[in-house]
């Protein structure tokens, strides 16, 4: 029996755990929803809905996101006790100030992900499976952190003022620590899915320099500091339209690193086949199938988000399409990765030239993310650099 | 469409080879990259600003390379239009070509396969039951529903093959998507202003591009109320109301006609306490006949009103003509000692005189209140309140202009109350700024006073005399000749101070001093310059006698010398204080009408859904082929899906051995 297929599929929970998970989902979101029925509006009923939806159906073959859904609710909602209402505590309550506090947890989580890169990479390269399991473990563990400190961020917001408050995907800051996470959870889901660690350390090699760039971000620009919304920041859309974004860049990046190894792994085999790298990476098959199904990801999520983000125009601005550079980035970036999928199911491409495609896909997709907002002007007035 | 795809390329005729050539995937990805390549452009060079501005940046030459290729706004160029229609041509054709076979797809179990294809599949396997053929056939079916599956029995000569799919709708999701894109482009073709570019092509309308009022622009450059697309703006002043939308075009602009008047009562912004803004409102009411009474409703940023499907966004906003009540101060000798009051309002313009001369003061904006940080520091963290400002312009006769910017609320320096003026000769320019020291009473009085005895020659002239002869007196010498030229030495220092400052008078003692006395008599003239100056004040004091100026009069004093040292460098001949104002904002508006919207937004719901049929619902297909072998029974059983091989490897073992189990497998052979 194909090793590999059969990992695949048997390795789903059992009807009882499956079940256990959706209630506790569905009674979290109903704790949820009659605790703050009168604050709530329409939409973040539905919000709250749609998500614990989605995460009783991500969760219910997968026990490693359980225990990460788990474990970042109870420690958000104990770091959000340990608040009260005061925020000073942030400096003087042990915990917030060496733990939960945002601005600790989002320490924690970049020493982490560094860690985790470092910890796979030598995995990879002693040929330890050990090693590279506690690169999964670290891996967890700075996704976790980075969550617990958007959660707790959240509070924060409301606790500068109850009109500051607001979910933290508002600017470039945060949409970092976010994109820092979500391509970590992408990449644990097709790790788990592949059986195959060899490749975290060139996934995480991108999330290293997210934490860097913010890093430098919060040293040198005071941009962690909570700022209040702008007027056109003020809605719904965003709060699903960022978070949507970030799935699409997070799949991009995560595809292109995929694609470096790929590259790496074809060269290596050419000039030595019994060499380090020609034998530890995954097969080039499972490389070129895992970064088709990281470009599909990305495709159908970055389809949704700027079809939310033209519903948000719609609202914000007086028409769904400006053709604002964003936008329009946005656009390019669409229709680059729908010619590479036309060019793979259609026309049967596949290796080395897709490789490369994904590659410069990523740059493209950067200049979208960053370069629109250093180099051009527009209405997407937040996260300038 | 299938016989003509299998004739040979030469044989087909030239519309059929057309047809296969736009609906080729090659034509399609050359077409999705050349999309991308040319919307860049847009980005990178900013649309659809001033042409003078282009003009400017690239010099004749280019600009009008530019403005042919349609660059300045290249999203409705007709080239980049045509890329587009050619991507929908392309997409719809291949939707003709592939749709029925498509859709065929959704519903089709295939019932025609042979053995010989069966066993070709990558897919397959065989193995021997011992129940008899229609009982394994009931069997499989239960089993194939079971998991999911339709399923469909056909007899055979001698066997039977039952055939089985799931995820049909995954075809659907090929035609959604595909039809998406058609539907989506078609939707803002109808928003686009392609339409109104025709009718300008037809001589039918006509862009404007003066700034004329509103009865002024002809009709041709009028649209009537209608169905068709648009995305104008307008700015309201408080307490007034429009009827129109100005549509920007190119260069110019076309003033759309509303069916409603929209009126804005109140505008305002909210503040966070940090001082940054938090909400944009206006205040609006909308009157149209078919109301039984005037609409009333309040809009912001995000918050939209949809009238009639007309919707009308907060957009910006600006000075809608605050009322101003100015004091001119007079600077110079020629324009008089008092302060002359007048009412001005934002956006006007006026001559002003003052002896022979006169320019023309144009007011351009006033901000009710300033909390900047310091115009005068680089500290950005220094802010503070400034109180209101009023920005103008004054426009000499030869057409250049000065720009100033003056806040009424004094600021303080060193203990001393200041009021500030910044002045400026182009955009481009940081402001340079004039100190006008206050009065004890808090007001410009003293200063005007002590300005206006140094213009008047007799005041000098006297205050002169009596110190020429107190000095005289002090060296006990009485020589007519030295007197009287002491005398002219003093009102000359005076004349050419006033007239530019200590640099006038410093290149006036190098002028008319002989080298050799230079180093001596340079320092002298310019302590006996400032010992008038003192004297000029301390006489305009009215003190009681033997009093001497107290502390404050004489820092005062410093100030105001340095003050009007530098109003050579100010280049107005007069102060405008801001006395007080009734402030009026203008609500900007931006009404748009998308008819395509609806159209848009559907294929936007047809996109989402097919792109996730497309990737998620891989389509399965099995067949087993079912023959009587004695009392036992063969079956031959394959697979195939449209989606990921390698997930389909594990898929196929675990239905095939799930089959087995369940029809009663007796081995393999
Ligand atoms: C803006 C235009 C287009 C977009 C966004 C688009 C998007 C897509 C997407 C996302 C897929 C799915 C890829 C996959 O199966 O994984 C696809 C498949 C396909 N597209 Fe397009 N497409 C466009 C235009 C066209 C055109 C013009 C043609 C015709 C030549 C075409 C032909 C096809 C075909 C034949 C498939 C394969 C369907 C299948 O077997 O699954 N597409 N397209």
């Amino acid at each position: 029996m194909n090793k590999l297929a059969g990992i695949m599929l048997t390795e789903t929970s059992s009807p009882f755990i499956q079940w256990l998970w959706r209630g506790a989902m569905v009674l979290a979101g109903i704790i949820l929803l009659t605790m703050y029925y009168d604050v709530f509006d329409y939409y973040e009923v539905g919000i709250v809905v749609l998500t614990a939806f989605c995460m009783a159906l991500i969760g219910q073959n997968w026990m490693g996101i359980r225990w990460y859904i788990v474990v970042v609710g109870l420690l958000s909602l104990f770091a959000i006790q340990r608040y009260a209402n005061d925020l000073a505590l942030a400096n003087s309550d042990f915990f917030l100030n060496y733990m939960l506090a945002s601005q600790s947890a989002f320490m924690w989580m970049s020493a982490l992900f560094v860690m985790a890169t470092v910890t796979y990479f030598a995995g990879l390269f002693l040929r330890s499976e050990f090693t590279q399991k506690i690169g999964t473990a670290l891996t967890w563990s700075a996704s976790a952190m980075g969550m617990i400190g958007l959660m707790v961020r959240w509070k924060e917001s409301y606790l500068i003022g109850p009109d500051v408050g607001h979910i933290p995907v508002s600017n470039l800051y945060e949409v970092f620590i976010l994109f820092a996470i979500i391509t970590s959870i992408i990449y644990l889901f097709y790790e788990r899915r592949y059986q195959t660690r060899a490749l975290g350390g060139f996934v995480l090699l991108v999330i290293s320099s997210a934490v860097a760039f913010q890093l430098w971000y919060t040293f040198e620009r005071q941009a962690h500091e909570i700022q209040p919304l702008v007027p056109a920041l003020q809605s719904y859309w965003m709060k699903i339209h960022v978070p949507a974004n970030f799935v699409g860049y997070g799949s991009f990046a995560m595809a292109a690193m995929i694609g470096v190894a790929y590259l790496l792994k074809s060269w290596r085999e050419s000039v030595n086949p019994q060499g380090l790298l020609a034998t530890t990476l995954p097969d080039k098959t499972v490389m070129d199938d895992l970064m088709y199904k990281a470009i599909a990801l990305g495709f159908a999520f970055f389809t949704l988000a700027t079809i939310l983000g033209a519903l948000w125009a719609a609202e914000a601005w007086g028409g769904y399409w400006s053709w604002d550079p964003k936008e329009t980035w946005a656009l390019i970036v669409w229709l680059n990765y729908a010619a590479w999928l036309h060019m793979r199911m259609t026309k049967g491409w596949h290796g080395r030239p897709m490789a490369w495609w994904a590659v410069i896909g990523l740059f493209v997709t950067i200049f979208a993310f960053l370069g629109v907002n250093m180099f051009l002007s527009g209405l997407h007035s937040y996260g300038t650099l | 469409m299938s016989e003509t795809n299998n004739l040979p390329v030469s044989r087909k005729s030239f519309s059929q080879r057309l047809f296969l050539f736009l609906g080729s995937m090659d034509l399609a990805i050359t077409l999705l990259l050349a999309l991308a390549v040319a919307s860049i452009i847009g980005t990178v060079l900013q649309q659809n600003q001033p042409y003078s501005d282009y003009l400017i940046k690239f010099g004749p030459f280019w600009f009008e390379l530019f403005e042919s290729a349609g660059l300045y706004d290249v999203y409705s160029a007709i080239w980049f239009l045509s890329i587009l229609v050619l991507l929908v041509t392309s997409t719809s054709v291949c939707v003709i070509r592939n749709g029925p076979t498509m859709l065929r797809d959704v519903w089709n179990l295939r019932t025609h396969v042979q053995r010989k294809s069966l066993q070709a599949m990558r897919h397959n396997a065989t193995w021997v039951v011992e129940s008899p053929a229609e009982e394994t056939v009931t069997k499989l079916e239960s089993n194939f529903s079971k998991l999911g599956f339709r399923v469909k029995q056909t007899p055979k000569t001698d066997e039977i093959l039952v055939s089985a799919m799931r995820g049909g709708m995954n075809r659907l999701g090929y035609l959604l998507t595909h039809l998406a894109i058609v539907v989506i482009c078609v939707g803002g073709l109808i928003d686009s202003n392609l339409p109104l570019k025709f009718a300008e092509w037809q001589g039918r309308i006509n862009i404007e591009t003066r700034d004329l009022p509103l009865s002024q622009i002809p009709d041709k450059s009028k649209l009537a109320v209608g169905s068709q697309a648009f995305r104008g703006s307008v700015n309201i002043p408080e307490g007034q109301s429009s009827g129109v939308a100005f549509v920007a075009m190119r260069d110019g602009y076309l003033v759309q006609n509303l069916p409603f008047r929209v009126e804005v009562k109140d505008f305002r912004i909210e503040h966070y306490a940090t001082g940054q803004p938090k909400s944009f409102e206006s205040d609006l009411v909308v009157y149209d006949d078919d109301l039984a009474e005037p609409l009333t409703t309040t809009i912001a940023v995000n918050h939209p009103l949809i009238y009639k499907g007309y919707a009308i966004y907060q957009a910006s906003f600006s000075d809608g003509g605050s009322a101003l009540s100015l004091d001119a101060w007079p600077l110079d000798g020629q324009a008089g000692n008092e302060p002359l009051s007048f009412d001005t309002k934002v956006f006007d313009r006026r001559m002003m005189h003052w002896g022979d001369n006169s320019s023309q003061l144009e007011i351009t904006s006033f901000r009710p209140f300033n909390i900047n940080p310091d115009p005068t520091e680089d500290d950005p963290n220094n802010v503070r309140n400034f109180g209101p400002s009023i920005g103008f312009k004054l426009r000499s006769n030869t057409g250049e202009a000065l720009e100033y910017q003056n806040y009424m609320l004094p600021v303080t320096r060193n203990g001393r109350d200041f009021y500030l003026s910044g002045v400026r000769e182009s955009p481009a320019d940081e402001f340079g700024y004039l100190y006008l020291p206050l009065d004890d009473q808090g007001g410009l009085t003293g200063f005007s006073h002590f300005l206006q005895r140094l213009n008047d020659k007799n005041v000098v002239d006297v205050i002169a005399r009596e110190m020429t002869s107190t000095t005289l007196k002090s060296v006990a010498n009485s020589d007519e000749k030295l007197a009287q030229s002491l005398h002219d030495t003093l009102m000359t220092l005076v004349e050419m101070f006033v007239a530019g400052g200590f640099s006038n008078v410093t290149v006036f003692i190098e002028t008319t001093l002989p080298e050799a006395e230079r180093e001596t008599l340079g320092p002298a003239y310019l302590s006996m310059l400032r010992e008038i100056l003192a004297r000029v004040y301390v006489n305009g004091l009215t003190l009681p006698e033997q009093q001497p100026p107290s502390e404050s009069q004489l820092l005062f004093l410093q100030d105001a010398v340095d003050a009007i040292g530098s109003l050579p460098r100010y280049g107005s001949p007069v102060y405008f204080e801001l006395t007080d104002y009734e402030h009026v904002e203008a609500s900007g508006l931006q009404i748009a009408h998308s008819p395509g919207k609806p159209v848009v937004y559907f294929g936007c719901a047809m996109l989402i859904i097919g792109v996730f049929l497309l990737f998620y619902l891989p389509q399965r297909r099995f067949w087993a082929l079912v023959k009587a072998n004695g009392s036992r029974t063969d079956i031959l059983l394959a697979g195939m899906s449209n989606r990921n091989p390698r997930e389909f490897d594990g898929y196929f073992e675990q239905i095939s051995d799930e089959l087995k189990l369940t029809s009663g497998n007796s081995g393999p052979h």
